[in-house]
């Protein structure tokens, strides 16, 4: 087991063991559902019914319901695959990229993302389907062979590239992330004594067993999935961005496209999982498992993919002039300050100058914050890629062909079905899946956990007794025998009788007022009346015990965090209550989340 | 022959592993340990040998770059060569470059799928396989080491229940197997 530094905050707060990670990620699964999730599926059901009946319109009467034009034959239908897609981005990076890299405050976000990420490609596929107006023959973009003197699909084309990517794409995805739920699947099925429920979990679960071997292939499926994975998600925006990159449609014909378009992608994909986590993390109280140091990891890749972005914006405006290519430089003019200029800004707005507030750590630190800004940066991608699509395209290059594109209703329901179908999907992944990755999060707790690198609760002199084994687990590869003559074994939880706790009972005797004194203080920290918060806030602090913690000098939350084991035991000396009241209550774990809330 | 096999149950990993090290060092064969997550460094400890699944993946890959080639060279060179934006379609080499995304996805997809797939039947993971972990428990916070009486003739039942008690473990059990 590694130890982690202490310095890094830990990936999981208060004070858990394996059961309770257990608890908390099946209960919302165990529990009944609120009558919020209801009302929110309703909604987004709604959305998804009238979807779906503007496409069954759609498909009986052709795409001239849409508003398309003589000029403008591609618009809102691309821009909500383009966007969807983009979406579908964050969840495979999340799993595989971040896997690679060993960044373990991902295993708060991936399940989660993965099935936003799948849920999206499904969303995004829907529109080529739908475009290519004959949706039962949809088959035909896959080289199967036919009797039009066989005619194949053209490998040539940028289209069918995307045919091969997006459905790569989506079935590896979907496997990645169902091999990962499997392990979780079998602890839903050994705990659930519904009949109907067991049944269900056990034929999802496939029997999982969890014995070592099975593990051993696990972790390596996973990391070559991840391997494989990495290349493809960023192989795939690249994909769609060839559809405009390859043309010669000024505004389109651009290569920097590849990589801005996977860049924007990775920004669009973490803004939606700052949304629909920011929600689930509340409603299914997961705040000790995603707190704000995971919200503000994400608000760093934004920051860092919004200016790359923000570069890409620049970097293309100064290359259509300085290419000499006046209808690239025209392209460019008329997406800034022609009609549909109003369009650009909100895409410079959204997507360049709000992520830089990130820059402000109270900024993205704060929670609501977060929440508005993934919306804004929702709103600017979408933006960029109508910017990108229909500017380029309105103004033909006969004045004649000059047009200005209009959303119809079917346009608008469309689009808004694909929210609802996609809302409808996320809430059921919600209730009956779990959303966080139960295994995998229990293979952090000893290394990130609060107890753990705190040393309380469960975690009491866990890193004590382990630190000097640190890298055991490689170089004793095999077991030598000598070593186990002795006996390794032996319960040896200490029980605390540091001097400290000795020096604080002879404190209670004499004078409250050296109590500064001690060590204590260099652990929490002082603290002055001035800056006093609410301790009641703390289950298990009342009134009377306030006091008496500001008698000793104790006044903040912050300090109170801090708190450990020992610690306990010399407020128990000085307080006279009880220490294993303020143990069991959790006052440290308590006031961590406390802090993290703000 | 019914065969008697004994689950030690631990509540730790860690602890779990120092077991696994004592019982091994005392020539126990340890037949399985089923745990709720991944215990790192106890492979070796009770001898399962690394995977093989990522030659599998490799060699999935390959196959599919060259059922990928194979395929398109056939559809694009030979059956119905196309003039494309005047790309080359005379041999598969020159009109190589446009194919690669392609090239790439499909490997990517054989790989994943072909590894993914030796996966679930390796581990005997299928739809509507039943579960065989000994404990309900073993999937939340317990972890179980299993000792099958058949791979440990130099030892009596009642002296491998005495071994297992030496280490630190939380409940125990005997089981008949037909």
């Amino acid at each position: 087991m590694h130890k982690e530094s202490d310095i890094r905050i830990p990936l999981i707060l208060g004070d858990k063991s394996y059961r309770d990670i257990t608890d908390d990620i099946i209960r919302p699964i165990e529990s009944k559902a609120p009558k919020g999730w209801y009302i929110l599926i309703s909604i987004c059901g709604l959305f998804a019914l009238w979807g779906i009946g503007c496409i069954v319109y759609l498909l009986g009467t052709g795409i001239g319901t849409w508003g398309l034009n003589k000029s403008v034959e591609w618009a809102w239908d691309i821009t909500n695959f383009v966007w969807w897609v983009g979406i579908g981005h964050a969840g495979t990076l999340i799993s595989a990229v971040l896997l690679l890299f060993r960044q373990k405050w991902r295993m708060a976000i991936n399940r989660a993302a993965e099935a936003m990420t799948i849920f999206a490609v499904m969303m995004a596929g829907l529109f080529p389907l739908i475009h290519m107006g004959r949706l039962w023959v949809g088959y035909w973009v896959f080289p199967l062979p036919n009797q039009f003197g066989s005619m194949w699909v053209n490998f040539n084309s940028p289209l069918l590239w995307d045919v091969f990517a997006i459905s790569t794409y989506f079935s590896v995805g979907l496997v990645f992330w169902y091999i990962g739920l499997i392990p979780d699947f079998a602890t839903i099925r050994d705990r659930v004594t519904k009949p109907m429920s067991k049944k269900v979990y056990s034929i999802l679960s496939f029997g999982w067993t969890g014995g070592a071997k099975a593990w051993n292939r696990f972790e390596i499926v996973s990391l070559v999935l991840a391997g494989l994975a990495t290349p493809l998600v960023f192989s795939v925006h690249s994909i769609v961005s060839f559809d405009f990159a390859t043309s010669v449609i000024p505004g389109w014909h651009t290569t920097i496209f590849p990589p801005y378009f996977v860049a924007g992608a990775v920004f669009s994909g973490f803004a939606m999982v700052q949304t629909l986590m920011l929600i689930l993390r509340k409603a299914f109280k997961l705040e000790a498992y995603l707190h704000t140091k995971h919200v503000e990891y994400m608000n760093i890749v934004i920051i860092t993919t919004g200016s790359i972005v923000g570069v890409a914006y620049i970097t293309e405006l100064f290359i259509s002039w300085y290419s000499g290519v006046e209808y690239e430089a025209y392209a460019f003019l008329n997406r800034a300050t022609g009609p549909y200029w109003w369009a650009y800004w909100s895409m410079m707005t959204c997507n360049v100058i709000s992520p830089q507030l990130f820059w402000f750590k109270k900024l993205r630190t704060n929670l609501t914050f977060t929440f508005i800004m993934s919306i804004i940066v929702n709103i600017g991608m979408w933006f960029e890629r109508f910017v990108i699509i229909v500017t380029s395209i309105h103004r033909d290059y006969v004045p004649s062909s000059w047009t200005y594109f209009h959303p119809t209703w079917v346009d608008i329901g469309v689009y808004v079905g694909t929210l609802g179908v996609f809302g409808v999907l996320y809430l059921l992944f919600a209730r009956y899946f779990p959303v966080m990755p139960i295994a995998e999060l229990k293979t952090i707790l000893k290394s990130s956990g609060q107890n753990f690198k705190q040393g309380y609760g469960h975690g009491a002199g866990y890193w004590d007794k382990h630190a000097h084994h640190g890298h055991d687990d490689h170089s004793h590869a095999h077991v030598e025998t000598h070593e186990v003559e002795t006996p390794v074994i032996e319960k040896t939880i200490e029980e605390v009788t540091s001097p400290e706790v000795e020096a604080a009972k002879e404190v209670t005797t004499s004078t409250l007022e050296d109590n500064n004194d001690l060590k204590l203080f260099e652990r929490i920290g002082t603290a002055t009346e001035s800056e006093k918060d609410d301790l009641k806030k703390i289950s298990g602090i009342g009134p009377v015990l306030e006091s008496k913690l500001n008698d000793i000098g104790i006044f903040t939350i912050a300090q109170i965090s801090k708190l450990t084991k020992e610690d306990y035991e010399i407020l128990n000396a000085l307080t006279d209550s009880s220490t294993a009241k303020a143990e069991n209550d959790d006052w440290a774990g308590q006031a961590t989340q406390l802090m993290n809330e703000n | 022959m019914a065969d008697k096999v004994i689950y030690a149950m631990y509540d730790d990993d860690d602890t779990t592993k120092d077991a696994a090290k004592l019982l091994v060092a005392k020539g126990v064969h340890v037949s399985e340990v089923y745990s709720p997550f991944p215990i790192h460094g106890i492979d070796p400890i009770i001898g399962v040998k690394h995977t093989r699944l990522g030659i599998n993946a490799f060699l999935y890959g390959i196959t599919g770059l060259m059922l990928a080639m194979i395929t398109i060279r056939y559809m694009m060179i030979v059956d119905w060569p196309m003039n494309i934006g005047g790309k080359p379609n005379f041999d598969f080499f020159h009109n190589m470059p446009s194919f690669v995304p392609i090239l790439f996805e499909f490997t990517v997809l054989c790989a994943a799928h072909g590894m993914a797939f030796t996966y679930f039947l390796r581990n005997k993971t299928l739809p509507g396989m039943p579960a065989r972990n000994p404990d309900p428990r073993t999937t939340d916070d317990r972890f179980v080491i299993e000792l099958k009486l058949e791979d440990n003739h130099g030892f009596s039942a009642e002296e491998l229940t005495a071994l297992c008690k030496q280490t630190e473990i939380v409940e125990i059990e005997e089981k008949v197997i037909k």
